[in-house]
């Protein structure tokens, strides 16, 4: 049943995506603004690290393309709010996990299909990467995307005015873009600096991805990454389902 | 046995500044084809009981029945049985109407060809045939309410539950939504319990009325026997027996003369 449910709400939310193309491709805006532009300020400099400059920097794009695109994941919910769909649609016995997951799973759709566009213009840049590690981002960008996507319904379902979602999300995607190391290697930075971006759930995913791009899949960063990132997706789903069935004021 | 009853139903909100007990024990019953209305000033507490008895919020005291199911443990039983309309609908205006409908039928469980066709039912009943490839946005305010209204009956529940159902709706608009609830309960036995401001219409509509203020029912039985018994006539205004039973004296005698 709940997967049925999932599916429904899956299309529904699909639908809407694909009501709007210039929505679907805005959020490639911030990536690809770096991977053209900051890009090519990296390929001489000493990154350390097993590849070329962009196997560094693609990974950490990626990233930052599902943090920025997912954290407002929650916007949608907003909107729906403000409409009075969130209401109508619990009042049915439409399973709650399903309300949230079918949503998520659309932004994983949409950021994943974002990737590969950002991969394409990547590989037009000057990026060589193993296809399998290609695969596995794009596999740690859908999971990133369901976590990131479930809390931020979840903040949305909870904040107590509209006005406070989009500063409250600021207020985390921009220190956790820094102190993850997402731009450049965390390797590259003072003890005290390592030390803190370790606190980062994205500082695992990114490393994971980075050691993807350079065709280590069996390393301890793989193995870190996969583990965070499954903790990750697993508790902020439980949360994000938790709101949906008790949020009511 | 009553379609709808209620022992105590509590809730108090947890606000920044401290509690705020917005319904504070409620107790009614509701019987099987019934059209009940819930009347009291604003901030009674009326929407919040809707909401709690539509599982949307969590009562913080007290119990429910609803269809034989219980509330507090058999939400998704409740959820089967009943249907509810929000004071200002919900529907995304970007969507055509017949998507919303075979989505909500979906919703609630119905198969893709039943759904298609229960649309398509609801459409005929409720006179939106002609609008049905329209966007939601772009349909009037009766015609919203009409669709919102259709949502609810998508799965025949046994119990609409109607949140302020005509509020800024024109008179003819406000007399055909009254004639369909009739019609609902005389041909379906649906039972409806509903929220009202306007006393016309609790007038019209309900066979009995539960009077809430401050959170608890400070009055219920039929117009009629409200009437006799707080305003001293049958033949007394509900406007008159309201304002008697919530405490605020009664309208000023017209002092303007009838004629010049």
């Amino acid at each position: 049943m709940f997967v049925h449910d999932t599916a429904l709400i899956y299309g529904r939310y699909l639908r809407q995506s694909l009501r709007s193309r210039f929505a679907l491709l805005f959020g490639l805006l911030m990536p690809l603004l770096y991977l053209l532009f900051f890009g090519p300020l990296l390929t001489g400099l000493p990154l350390g690290g097993g590849g070329s400059s962009w196997q560094l920097l693609v990974p950490g794009l990626l990233l930052q393309l599902g943090l920025f695109g997912a954290a407002f994941a929650g916007f949608t919910v907003i909107v729906e709010k403000g409409q009075g769909v969130v209401e109508r649609m619990r009042v049915t016995p439409v399973s709650r996990l399903a309300l949230l997951l079918g949503r998520v799973l659309r932004d994983a759709t949409v950021l994943v299909v974002q990737a590969v566009l950002l991969v394409l213009a990547a590989v037009a840049m000057g990026l060589r990467a193993p296809p399998a590690g290609v695969l596995i981002g794009f596999a740690f960008v859908g999971l990133l995307t369901v976590s990131l996507g479930s809390l931020s319904c979840a903040l949305a379902m909870r904040v107590p005015t509209p006005q406070e979602f989009g500063p409250l999300v600021n207020a985390v995607t921009m220190p956790s873009m820094l102190l993850s190391g997402l731009m450049l290697p965390m390797t590259l930075a003072p003890g005290w600096l390592d030390l803190l971006s370790h606190v980062m759930p994205l500082r695992y995913l990114v490393d994971a991805v980075r050691d993807a791009y350079v065709g280590s899949y069996t390393s301890d960063h793989m193995l870190y990454g996969v583990l965070v990132a499954v903790a990750f997706a697993t508790l902020a789903v439980t949360v994000g389902t938790r709101v949906f069935r008790t949020a009511g004021a | 046995m009553p379609i709808i009853s209620t022992a105590s139903l509590a809730r108090t909100f947890q606000t920044r500044l401290g509690p705020v007990a917005a319904v504070r024990g409620i107790d009614l019953t509701v019987r099987e084809g019934e059209i009940v209305g819930l009347l009291g000033p604003n901030g009674a507490g009326k929407t919040t009981t809707l909401r709690m008895l539509t599982t949307l919020l969590k009562p913080t005291g007290g119990a429910a029945t609803i269809a034989g199911r219980d509330l507090a443990t058999d939400p998704a039983g409740v959820r089967r049985a009943c249907g509810y309309v929000a004071q200002s609908g919900g529907v995304d205006p970007q969507i055509s109407v017949r998507e919303e409908l075979v989505t909500q039928g979906r919703l609630y469980r119905l198969t893709k060809d039943r759904a298609a066709e229960r649309a398509r039912e609801l459409a005929d009943t409720l006179a939106l045939t002609g609008l049905l490839d329209r966007r939601c946005g772009t349909l009037s305010g009766g015609q919203r309410r009409r669709l919102d209204i259709a949502l609810a009956l998508a799965h025949r529940p046994k119990v609409l539950f109607l949140d302020e159902p005509t509020t800024g709706l024109d008179p003819g608009s406000r007399a055909d939504l009254w004639d369909l609830i009739r019609g609902l309960r005389d041909e379906h036995g649906t039972t409806v319990f509903l929220t009202t401001h306007y006393l016309d219409e609790a007038d019209a509509l309900a066979d009995r009325l539960v009077i809430v203020d401050k959170g608890v029912v400070v009055a219920e039985g039929t117009p009629s026997a409200l009437k006799l018994a707080h305003a001293g006539s049958i033949d007394a205004t509900l406007q008159d027996t309201f304002l008697a039973i919530t405490g605020r004296g009664p309208a000023p005698a017209d002092a303007a003369p009838v004629a010049v």
